[in-house]
């Protein structure tokens, strides 16, 4: 198994988490991972990406050209990177801010309203666990289990009480992708 | 036959090179007796400066570091923190204290570092051949100001223990002039002061020693005492900055 | 069973100093090393050790002048533009005989540059860097791992040495989070250290003193340096090969760009072209010797770094025109991606490039 999956959205919409969660949850089933933040000049502006190298391979390059899958949670970020992805790869957006891209029709694009779920479980912050779920459920590189597990490691103390609402938000993620799965 | 008179044993049985009349030999033998009388000889690590004292490290007995320029008590800090039951001190110039290491000497007082900071304020840098000091009178010549220093182009002499006295970190600061029999005495119990206030567990303690430089003054000895009474003592009074 | 726990490169160093049992740490704040000080405020105190925020590197690099001067396992860490303000310090250090470790995570550069990944202090780190004839025994680790278990290898060499030891990183290798085995086997050595200006009691004084005015006593100094340095160069040197024994082009690469070089490689075999990697560990001493017997068996070289071209002049006075040296290289914090190496490799085995990505003309949504 080696899949990269590149994480891409605003400053706050919990971007370095959602790939940090992946990171610790590889950990836990004992594969290897490259946890990487976005380097270079789009770092401005207050985008944020970063990208999760996950294998049973020692992983050599940190840096992906072209990801297996990318989560955009916004339209400035999906698209700068949705041109990059593997062929025949994976793209799920959050429909709630974006607009799907028409152009890459080799690949498998899902729409998730992530933010409008995430509104309605209460907090449209959890939008990132949504996606974060979907992905989980579609992809399996690690389980929904092992991802709730690292949310104490990954989160700092003070937000330990947002624990609850972003396992809803990763459930309800993973039940809608899995519909679309039997769809 | 009683001896009454002897080398102290905190200095090594090299001769002095200074020129002449230079105070650097009495401030060296005046720590010396104070290394010897508090009974630290083997319990100090002296860290000597660049300047006219770059070669301190011949005449003390106690273990010595020859420091960069300025970065004296940068160094000082590293050893005492590591080592806080040794007692360190830093001797310095006024090139090296008050120009290239006024961070190091300013950060390390108001870390309020445990240390003895002994300096020698001579207001030109004498080893490198009499160029302005960061401490140089106004009006007074060197090499670099040769009309003398002009506050225009080189601004003021910096006054280190009236601005280390705004600092909350030092325990004791003081300025000596030891140009008459009364003066050394003075010097003498300062430098003292200033090792016991580490022994005792005080912080930063320092003592400035306003001294001459007959060679890069073009004076007798003699003269340069009377200079340092007259002149010098008018910019950088005498007196103690800080006590507590 | 051993646990890895997920940590920046920078976090292992922290943990890395810590299992080298340092003593001391002095340091000030710059991107991207500040996970460094601000662990070590926490792990210093907490293992009976100093750490110290300075008010300068001239200082920091200052204070551990003192506290190596003391006997002691001392360091620091900074960034491109903070290594600058050291090589003071690093050339007295080295001038004085005196172990230390010094921690550098590159960023973009020259003057202020950027906080992004960069390999251009390569030549200030190997080529002096301060004044004189001095060399600093230098890791360059491309992993968290080895972040971590390079910090007692270093202090180790310093000690047997006598002689400064840096990391030399970039931020891609102090910034990425990866599982790390945090063991404990380390064979930590206890240097005798006579020479340590620690009081002098029942000994004459010690002097630790780089002022030497008597010009033969000087160059004897510079002459046991260097025969420190070559006995340095004799059983210090450390590499890592890949793919390399039938190669036809062999990639040189440390820190980060290895890694990268490393998927590279497997791309290029894939695609039939014999390429494999030679990762400099330890920049001084250089694998020179290595490279020379390739060089001599006909492979060729590619240098990569995130430099201008700074570590293939170390390689091509290695191969000393027996092979062709290429080199490959960005700047300024740009990080070339596995696919734009493999062109470059793809060029150079005449074969046209791939696109990874969809192509660029259709990039626009609109």
């Amino acid at each position: 198994m080696h899949h990269e999956v590149r994480i891409a959205g605003m400053g706050g919409q919990g971007i370095m988490l959602a790939g940090q969660l992946l990171a610790y949850a590889t950990v836990i089933e004992d594969r290897n991972v490259v946890w990487f933040p976005a380097y270079g000049p789009e770092t401005r502006g207050g985008t944020a990406d970063c990208t999760v190298i996950m294998s049973t391979e020692e992983i050599g390059s940190p840096v992906s050209s072209s990801p297996h899958t990318l989560i955009a949670m916004n339209q400035l970020l999906l698209d700068k990177f949705a041109p990059e992805v593997r062929r025949e790869g994976l793209i799920l957006v959050n429909t709630s801010l974006a607009k799907a891209p028409d152009y890459r029709k080799d690949c498998r694009i899902v729409e998730i309203p992530a933010t409008d779920i995430a509104a309605e479980l209460g907090n449209a912050k959890a939008a990132n666990m949504v996606l974060l779920g979907a992905y989980v459920q579609m992809v399996k590189p690690v389980s929904l289990d092992s991802i709730e597990k690292s949310m104490k490691e990954a989160l700092p103390k003070r937000n330990h009480s947002f624990i609850p609402l972003n396992v809803a938000a990763l459930m309800k993620g993973a039940e809608i992708a899995a519909g679309m799965d039997l769809g | 036959m009683q001896k009454v008179f002897e080398r102290p044993k905190g200095l090594t049985d090299n001769e002095f090179a200074y020129c002449p009349g230079c105070l650097h030999s009495v401030v060296h033998r005046m720590i010396a007796e104070v290394m010897e009388e508090l009974d630290i000889i083997q319990n100090t690590v002296c860290v000597c400066p660049v300047g006219c004292s770059v070669f301190m490290y011949e005449y003390m007995a106690c273990d010595v570091i020859e420091a960069a320029h300025g970065r004296a008590p940068a160094v000082a800090t590293g050893v005492k923190r590591v080592l806080p039951d040794r007692v360190v001190f830093a001797y310095q110039g006024d090139g090296d204290l008050a120009s290239i290491g006024t961070a190091e000497i300013i950060h390390a007082a108001a870390r309020g570092e445990q240390l003895s900071v002994i300096f020698i304020n001579n207001a030109t840098y004498g080893m490198t051949g009499g160029q302005m000091a960061p401490t140089t009178l106004i009006g007074q010549k060197s090499t670099t100001c040769k009309m003398g220093r002009d506050p225009q182009i080189s601004g003021y002499p910096i006054k280190i223990c009236e601005m280390l006295a705004t600092l909350d970190g030092p325990s004791y600061i003081e300025r000596v002039a030891p140009t008459s029999p009364a003066g050394l005495v003075k010097t003498k119990k300062a430098i003292k002061k200033a090792f016991q206030n580490q022994i005792d567990g005080k912080r930063f303690s320092m003592v400035e020693v306003l001294s001459n430089c007959p060679q890069q003054w073009h004076m007798n000895p003699i003269d340069t005492f009377k200079f340092i009474e007259d002149e010098v003592s008018k910019v950088f009074p005498p007196g103690v900055y800080v006590d507590r | 069973m051993t646990t890895r726990k997920l940590i920046k490169g920078n976090i292992a160093i922290c943990h890395g100093a810590v299992a080298a049992k340092c003593d001391a740490f002095f340091g000030y704040p710059i991107t991207p090393q500040n996970e460094i000080p601000e662990l070590m405020s926490d792990l210093m105190p907490a293992n009976g050790g100093i750490f110290l925020q300075a008010e300068s590197e001239i200082s920091a690099i200052s204070m551990v002048y003192g506290a190596a001067c003391a006997g002691k396992r001392a360091m620091t860490s900074s960034s491109s533009p903070g290594i600058s303000l050291k090589q003071e310090g690093i050339s007295y250090i080295a001038a004085c005989e005196l172990p230390c470790v010094i921690v550098n995570v590159q960023r973009g550069g020259p003057g202020l540059g950027n906080t992004l990944p960069s390999q251009a202090d390569y030549f200030q780190t190997v080529k002096g860097g301060g004044h004189g004839d001095y060399k600093m025994l230098t890791l360059a680790p491309w992993s968290a791992q080895e972040c971590y278990e390079f910090m007692p290898l270093a202090f180790d060499l310093a000690d047997r040495y006598q002689n400064p030891a840096m990391i030399l990183m970039d931020a891609i290798v102090g910034q990425m989070l990866e599982p790390v085995d945090l063991h404990n086997n380390f064979e930590i050595c206890d240097y005798s250290k006579s020479w340590a200006t620690i009081g002098a009691r029942g000994r004459a004084h010690n002097i630790i003193n780089s002022l030497w005015i008597d010009p033969e006593v000087m160059e004897n100094l510079n002459l046991r340096m260097q025969a420190k340095y070559a006995a340095a160069q004799l059983h210090e040197t450390r590499y890592a090969e890949y793919r390399t024994d039938d190669a036809e082009l062999i990639l040189v690469a440390y820190g980060s760009p290895a890694r990268i070089a490393k998927t590279v490689v497997d791309m290029a075999r894939d695609e039939g072209m014999a390429v494999g990697l030679l990762r400099p560990i330890t920049l001084f001493p250089f694998p020179s010797a290595r490279i020379a017997e390739y060089a001599k068996n006909g492979s060729r070289f590619m240098a990569l770094e995130m430099s201008a071209g700074q570590m293939v002049e170390d390689v091509r006075l290695a191969v000393n025109g027996m092979a062709d040296v290429a080199f490959y290289g960005r700047t300024g914090g740009v990080v070339p991606t596995p696919t734009d190496i493999l062109n470059v490799v793809r060029a150079s085995f005449s074969k046209p490039p791939v696109f990874s990505s969809y192509p660029s003309e259709r990039r626009s949504v609109k």
